[in-house]
C-alpha cells in the first residue's frame, strides 16, 4: 500500500454534516459489498472493479460539491457517483444493462454517467477522465463561473502522459480543476515500487507550479484539504492536485484472487478501514450512537434492496434501440 | 455587389472566414491547437483571429495533442464548441484515445446524454515534400470509426461552407484539409456559405463513366476528365466532399447511368474509402456495372521525401483506370 500521509488539519463540522459523511461512506460500502454477491451471482455481466476501502475520498469530495459541478471518474467509479448523488435505481439498472440505466444500458459499471448530476463519465481508459475534466473545468470557467470539475483517478493513472499534459495546461490555464489522486499503491496487478519511483503522486506536481496536499484515507482530513482546493478553484486560484493514500481491499476487479499480492497484505489492508474508524470516532465523540448507526444501515439497506428490485424488473435494451442516438 | 456575387478567395483564408464568422455568430466557439494564437496557426488558418478574438477564445495550447484533445472533447460536452487545430494529420496518432474512445463515444455510450459539437481541422495529404510523418492521408481510420463525422473539402467554397457546417453540427467532425490546396484560390459565394455534411457534388457531368473523388484528388480527376474528353469519353466527376456519411445516393445514381465505376483516393489503396465505396456499389448495386470497379490510391508505403512524384497518384493513373473501366467488361 501507499505510505502513510502526514496527519493533517481536521475540520470543525456540525453533527449533521459528520452523519451525512458516515451516511454516504456507509452508502457506498453497501452498495459495493451488494455489487460484489449480485455480479458473483452471475447477474451482472462483463467486469466489475469496486472501490471498498476507499469510501473516505468520494464522500469527503463530493458531499462539499454542488450539482452542477462536474466529476470525472474511472473504472472504479461507483464511489464517486453515488457520492455525487445519482439516482440509485438508474444506477443499478445501469449496471445490470437494463434500459433504464442512465446510459440506457449501454455503458455498464466501466463508462457509467449521469449529466444530471455532473457526474461526466468513469472511464475505460486509465487516465483518459484527467483531461476530460479539465476540459469541463475550461467550460465552467467559460461560461459558468464558480464551477468546478473534479477529476479522481488512481496512482496507475499518473504514468499517462495525459496527467502531466493535464497539470501543465490546467496550470497555464488556471482551471479550475481539482485532480483527486486515490493513491492505493496498484496500478491494476502491479505494485507501487514497479511502476513508479517514490511514493508520492504529489512530488510529481512540482515542476507544474500545481498546488498540492497529501492525506491519509481519513475522511475528515480529506474534507479539510479538499476544501480548500475547491475554495481555491471557486476563486479562480487554479488547480490542486489531492493525493489520498489509500489501499484497495479486492483487487483489480471482482473475482481477482491476488495470488500476486498474498493473503497477508489484503488482511493488513483490510485492518485499516476508513468507515470503521471514522464510525468508531463518531461514536466516542457521542455524535453516533449504535442505535442511529443501525438505523442508517438498515436505511441503506432497504434502498439498496428497492434499487436492485427496480434494475431486475427494468426491461432489457431492445435491439431496435441498437442504433438509435449516435448522430445527433 | 449582387447577392449572388462571388469572389476569389485562396483555400486557407476561407477557413480563415469561416472561423471568424462562426466565432463572431456564436461565442461558445473556442480555437484551440498548437500556435493558433498569435502566430495565426502554422498554416497561416487562424490569422488574425487573436486579435479581435482574444486569448481567451484563441487558445495556444502546449504541444500535448493527447490532453487538448480530451480536454475539447470535456468542453465540448459541457457547452462549448471548441474547434481544435491539429497541425499535421499524422500528428492525430498522438490523440487517437481521445478521439476515439472518449469524443466518438461519449454521445453514444451515455446513452445519448451529451452532445459533442467538437470539430477538429487537420492538413493532410503529400505533394509539399513535407516526409513520411507530415504527409499522410489517414481519412479511412476515422471514418471506421461510430460516432465521427469526416469530411474532405476539395475547393475553397467547400472549405468554407463544410467548416462552418461541421461547426454548428453537434457531432465530433473531423475536417481533413488538404494542405497542398490551401493556397488555391476558388469563388466563394458572398454571404452565409454552408455546405451539407454528407452531400456530394457532380462537378462534371459524363455518361461512359463514374469518377468519385475527394479532397485534391478531385482536381486529378477533372484533368483525366478533361484528358479523356479529348479521346470521346465522357466522364461523370463526382467530389464526395464527406466520406463519413457519404452519399450514396449520388453515386448510385451515377452508377446507373454510366454503368462504370472507378475511385481515386490520394491514400494508400488498401483499405481507403474507394475500398468502402466499391464495395457498397458492388453489393448493392452490382447489376449496375458493366465492368469491373476500378481503383486508384497510393501505393503500400509511407509517403517518402525524395519520392514524392513516384509515390503520388494523379490524373495519369486516373485516366488509365478509366479508359479501362470503359473498355472492362464481365
Amino acid at each position: 500500500m501507499a505510505t502513510k500521509a502526514k496527519s493533517a488539519a481536521k475540520p470543525r463540522l456540525g453533527p449533521k454534516k459528520l452523519i451525512e459523511l458516515y451516511r454516504s461512506m456507509l452508502r457506498i460500502r453497501r452498495v459495493e459489498e451488494t455489487l460484489t454477491e449480485v455480479f458473483s451471482a452471475g447477474e451482472i455481466p462483463g467486469f466489475l472493479h469496486v472501490c471498498l476501502g476507499q469510501e473516505a475520498a468520494p464522500a469527503a469530495v463530493c458531499s462539499q460539491l454542488k450539482v452542477a459541478d462536474y466529476v470525472g471518474t474511472t473504472h472504479r467509479g461507483h464511489g464517486h457517483a453515488l457520492a455525487k448523488g445519482v439516482d440509485l435505481k438508474r444506477f443499478m439498472a445501469e449496471l445490470l444493462g437494463r434500459s433504464d440505466g442512465f446510459c440506457l444500458g449501454r455503458s455498464g459499471s466501466m463508462h457509467l454517467a449521469d449529466a444530471s448530476r455532473g457526474v461526466l463519465g468513469a472511464n475505460g481508459i486509465v487516465g483518459a477522465g484527467i483531461p476530460i475534466a479539465a476540459g469541463a473545468a475550461l467550460a465552467a470557467a467559460k461560461k459558468y463561473p464558480g464551477r468546478v470539475a473534479v477529476a479522481f483517478f488512481g496512482d496507475g493513472a499518473t504514468s499517462q502522459g495525459a496527467f502531466y499534459e493535464t497539470l501543465n495546461m490546467a496550470s497555464l490555464w488556471k482551471l479550475p480543476l481539482i485532480l483527486v489522486c486515490e493513491n492505493n499503491g496498484w496500478a491494476e496487478f502491479t505494485p507501487q515500487q514497479v511502476h513508479m519511483p517514490g511514493e508520492d503522486v504529489v512530488d510529481k506536481a512540482a515542476p507544474f507550479g500545481v498546488a498540492t496536499a497529501s492525506v491519509p484515507n481519513d475522511v475528515l482530513q480529506i474534507y479539510q484539504a479538499a476544501g480548500q482546493a475547491l475554495k481555491r478553484a471557486r476563486a479562480g486560484g487554479g488547480p490542486t492536485l489531492l493525493e489520498v493514500k489509500c489501499d484497495r481491499w479486492h483487487g483489480h476487479y471482482v473475482g481477482d484472487a491476488q495470488k500476486y499480492r498474498g493473503s497477508e497484505a489484503v488482511e493488513t489492508a483490510m485492518a485499516e478501514d476508513c468507515l470503521a474508524s471514522f464510525e468508531a470516532q463518531l461514536k466516542k465523540d457521542k455524535v453516533l450512537t449504535k442505535a442511529q448507526a443501525n438505523k442508517i444501515d438498515k436505511q441503506i439497506q432497504a434502498e439498496i434492496a428497492e434499487a436492485l428490485e427496480f434494475a431486475r424488473s427494468s426491461p432489457p435494451p431492445q435491439a431496435e434501440a441498437l442504433m438509435e442516438g449516435l448522430y445527433v | 455587389m449582387s447577392d449572388n456575387a462571388v469572389k476569389e478567395v485562396r483555400y486557407i483564408w476561407a477557413i480563415n472566414q469561416a472561423l471568424s464568422e462562426e466565432m463572431e455568430r456564436d461565442e461558445d466557439v473556442i480555437l484551440l491547437g498548437e500556435d493558433v494564437g498569435a502566430p495565426g496557426g502554422a498554416f497561416g488558418a487562424s490569422r488574425g483571429l487573436f486579435e479581435v478574438f482574444g486569448p481567451e477564445r484563441v487558445m495556444d495550447t502546449p504541444i500535448s495533442e493527447s490532453a487538448f484533445m480530451g480536454l475539447a472533447a470535456g468542453a465540448a460536452a459541457c457547452g462549448l464548441r471548441p474547434v481544435v487545430e491539429i497541425m499535421f494529420m499524422d500528428f492525430m496518432t498522438v490523440c487517437m484515445d481521445a478521439v476515439v474512445n472518449q469524443a466518438a463515444k461519449m454521445r453514444y455510450m451515455f446513452g445519448n446524454q451529451y452532445t459533442l459539437p467538437l470539430v477538429i481541422r487537420t492538413p493532410a495529404g503529400a505533394g509539399l515534400a513535407a516526409g513520411p510523418q507530415h504527409s499522410q492521408s489517414l481519412e479511412a481510420w476515422f471514418a471506421h470509426v461510430p460516432g465521427l463525422k469526416v469530411v474532405m473539402p476539395a475547393t475553397p467554397a467547400d472549405a468554407k461552407g463544410l467548416l462552418k457546417s461541421a461547426i454548428r453540427d453537434d457531432n465530433p467532425v473531423l475536417v481533413v484539409e488538404h494542405k497542398a490546396l490551401h493556397a488555391m484560390k476558388g469563388p466563394i459565394p458572398d454571404g452565409e456559405h454552408l455546405v451539407p455534411i454528407g452531400q456530394a457534388q457532380v462537378l462534371r457531368e459524363g455518361d461512359d463513366v463514374t469518377l468519385v473523388s475527394a479532397g485534391r484528388m478531385v482536381h486529378q480527376a477533372l484533368k483525366a476528365a478533361e484528358e479523356l474528353a479529348g479521346e470521346g469519353l465522357g466522364l461523370e466527376v463526382i467530389d464526395l466532399r464527406s466520406i463519413q456519411p457519404w452519399d450514396k445516393e449520388t453515386v448510385f445514381a451515377s452508377v446507373a447511368k454510366t454503368h462504370r465505376l472507378v475511385i481515386a483516393q490520394e491514400a494508400v489503396k488498401a483499405f481507403g474509402f474507394g475500398a468502402e465505396v466499391a464495395a457498397t456499389v458492388a453489393e448493392e448495386i452490382m447489376d449496375e456495372l458493366d465492368a469491373p470497379i476500378g481503383r486508384v490510391g497510393a501505393p503500400f508505403v509511407p509517403v517518402p521525401f525524395g519520392l514524392e512524384g513516384a509515390y503520388l497518384p494523379g490524373s495519369g493513373q486516373i485516366a488509365q483506370a478509366a479508359r479501362q473501366a470503359a473498355e472492362g467488361g464481365f
